[in-house]
């Protein structure tokens, strides 16, 4: 059990090295273009670009580099951005990031609850018009681009109707720290909660039906079947019971996807000042030290988070743990 | 894996070989399956119904809406029931500064409205097509690809060859794919760059598509590799070995033709996923560059408009979904017909 997890741990702390290494490669290593140029920013002035080439020590050996960026951005996190003059790139995630976890957390537990409840839903009534109204709007859910539902939900509850009793409850967009008005915290987040769990909802639905309907051909289902138990008992305690397995594990890997990419255009779209828009705004201004900063932190954030659910998955499945 | 999850999975050649006594091939039972579904078949022709009114935009753009979706068109006039109304309308609201584009006409100039800079959206929705699909398929191939020549040498040779290129898809996948794919554009766009003997310009829609193929190389290799692996324990390839059959020739005849099945299962839904990659990159402005325009691009150029003119932003995401939805549908159909197992559970 503990070499499983110290085993765990390791592979988390070798992960994390190599997406550093495959960042700082990408940025610092691309050939056909001066990295001090392209983080010095937009017209910046020659002695700016050498100043920058000497403070990140771009003349010499790429180990020594590497070495430098990871000391500016984890141990004395002093990298500071050019694009907005003076401004600490690492405090200034930090503070972004209460907003981004605030919304994946509410987001992976609305699209965990429903993503079940669709699931044993569509399972129960296979084949008739509640199973297929909820695949078919699964299956549009999956086809949307988030950033998309998220600017149709805006241009229902932000744009005429906003007046209305409907939606006079929504606040206008952005974000409000829950220290400062929970009340108005949740309210400000209930929309983009919902924009960003609609997906996984239908694509968790649909995997979890699909499980159910496979576990119902086994063995066991028969003996319980055959037992006597009714068909609800069969299909809660025994079929979705072995079939949720598979959803949590994928849960894990799914939560960095939804932190690396879908979080990111719902903040933009909600303008929720999180991690996501930082980065988005960084991408409009080209500010490369605080992309890097973004990227590498949200990266290193969904790695823990992957370990995390392992872990978790060692404690509750013994047969893990031989592995 | 278990010997018996393990025999459904034979090629199409051997699946309809004990079916039929391998007279029909393999790809005619598939079409014929594709042929008997009428969602496959309706989901096809709308597929196609897509792409030849995307070819036809240069058509659409000269003969019917009169205008070049490329240029700005801020001062160009149009009529409307005989009146010559300008395209950038004052705006009427507030203090009536600033100029909003004209709506939706419906007519055959500016059908769905103007962009921010005057340009007819209708005629940029059929490029902009064009080019969301021209990448989503590109892409799709060249991680299919990568991802094919990745997973069989990882499968095939096992050892060390194996530790290293599974040990490096798994490193790669578990950085987050948007994060990945800002990373690498914000570094290649923007500039011009040699690759090898080609020299790529700034703005090419070579980069969108070798990022976005590149980045979904370890979700498709992962699969591969287990794949190639269940193979190389089945029945028949030991056969093989044992009648000393040299290892590459077992590879091209016996392992390629079964993995092929599933790359195939595999591309309309990595096409659909590459169609929202592109259109998300581009809405982040790490896409498709202007003046080029992509579905995506629309929906970037429409953020602004949102409440003035839904219809920019409103156009763009319908094409996405419906083009989106298609491929799904095709691809579950598909998957079934090649994979009879995973149909068992409907």
């Amino acid at each position: 059990m503990i070499a499983a997890i110290l085993k765990r741990l390791l592979r988390m702390v070798v992960v994390m090295f190599g997406i550093s290494v495959i960042t700082f490669l990408i940025f610092f290593a691309t050939p056909a273009s001066d990295p001090a140029a392209r983080i010095a920013g937009r017209n910046a002035a020659q002695e700016t670009i050498e100043a920058v080439r000497k403070d990140f020590g771009l003349d010499r050996p790429l180990y020594v580099q590497y070495g430098l960026m990871m000391e500016k951005l984890f141990i004395t996190r002093d990298l500071t951005s050019f694009a907005n003059r003076g401004q600490q790139i690492v405090p200034t995630v930090m503070a972004a990031a209460p907003a981004t976890l605030s919304l994946v957390s509410g987001a992976a537990i609305l699209w965990m609850l429903g993503g079940i409840l669709t699931g044993i839903t569509a399972a129960a009534f296979r084949g008739r018009w509640p199973d297929k109204i909820l695949m078919g709007i699964s299956m549009m859910a999956v086809a949307m681009p988030v950033f998309w539902v998220g600017e149709m939900v805006n241009l229902v509850t932000q744009n005429r109707l906003h007046d209305t009793w409907a939606f006079s409850w929504v606040p206008a967009l952005g974000y409000t720290p829950f220290s400062q008005d929970p009340g108005l915290w949740f309210r400000s987040m209930v929309f983009p909660w919902l924009t960003l769990a609609f997906l996984y909802i239908g694509l968790y639905g649909r995997m979890l039906r699909t499980g159910i309907i496979e576990t119902y051909q086994e063995d066991f289902i028969r003996t319980a079947r055959a037992k006597g138990l009714t068909g609800r008992k069969v299909l809660l305690k025994h079929a979705t019971r072995s079939a949720i397995i598979p959803i949590v594990i994928m849960f894990g890997m799914d939560f960095g996807v939804l932190v690396g990419g879908a979080a990111v255009l719902t903040e933009v779209v909600f303008g929720i000042n999180g991690v996501g828009r930082l980065t988005y705004q960084a991408l409009k201004v080209l500010d490369l030290p605080m992309i890097m900063a973004t990227v590498l932190y949200a990266s290193f954030f969904v790695v823990v988070a992957n370990a995390v659910v392992d872990l978790l998955c060692l404690l509750i499945d013994p047969r893990m743990r031989r592995a | 894996m278990l010997p018996e999850t393990d025999s459904h999975a034979l090629s199409p050649a051997a699946a309809a070989g004990e079916e039929t006594g391998a007279r029909r091939g393999p790809w005619k039972r598939v079409f014929q399956g594709l042929i008997a579904s009428p969602t496959a078949m309706i989901s096809a022709g709308l597929l196609m119904l897509i792409v030849v009114a995307t070819l036809l935009a240069p058509v659409y753009a000269k003969h019917v809406s009169g205008t070049d979706p490329f240029r700005s068109g801020l001062s160009a006039k149009i009529k409307i029931d005989g009146k010559p109304t300008p395209v950038m309308q004052q705006s009427t609201e507030g203090l009536g500064l600033g100029v909003t584009p004209i709506g939706p006409t419906w007519g055959p100039q500016y059908m769905l409205g103007a962009d921010g800079q005057g340009r007819d959206v209708a005629a940029r929705m059929l490029y902009g097509g064009r080019n969301s699909l021209l990448i989503a398929g590109a892409s799709t191939l060249i991680c299919l690809f990568f991802a094919a020549i990745i997973g069989i040498a990882a499968g095939y040779s096992g050892g060390v060859v194996d530790g290293v290129l599974s040990n490096l898809i798994d490193m790669i996948w578990a950085f987050p794919v948007y994060l990945l794919a800002i990373s690498l554009s914000i570094v290649m766009i923007g500039k011009s760059f040699a690759l090898g003997p080609f020299e790529i310009s700034s703005g090419s829609l070579i980069v969108p598509i070798l990022i976005i193929g590149l980045v979904y190389v370890p979700y498709v290799a992962r699969p591969i590799r287990g794949r190639v692996m269940a193979i190389n324990q089945s029945e028949f390839i030991m056969a093989a070995r044992g009648l000393g059959i040299r290892r590459w020739k077992i590879l091209l005849r016996h392992i390629l033709p079964n993995v092929s099945t599933t790359l195939i299962v595999f591309a309309p839904m990595l096409m659909a996923l590459n169609i929202v990659t592109e259109s998300s990159l581009s809405f982040l402005s790490v896409g498709v560059q202007p003046p080029n325009a992509s579905w995506g691009t629309i929906l970037q150029d429409g953020q602004t408009l949102l409440y003035s003119r839904p219809w920019v932003s409103l156009a763009p995401g319908f094409a996405i979904m419906v083009t989106v939805l298609l491929l799904n549908l095709f691809g579950d159909v598909l998957r079934d017909v090649l994979d009879p197992k995973s149909a068992r559970g409907r």
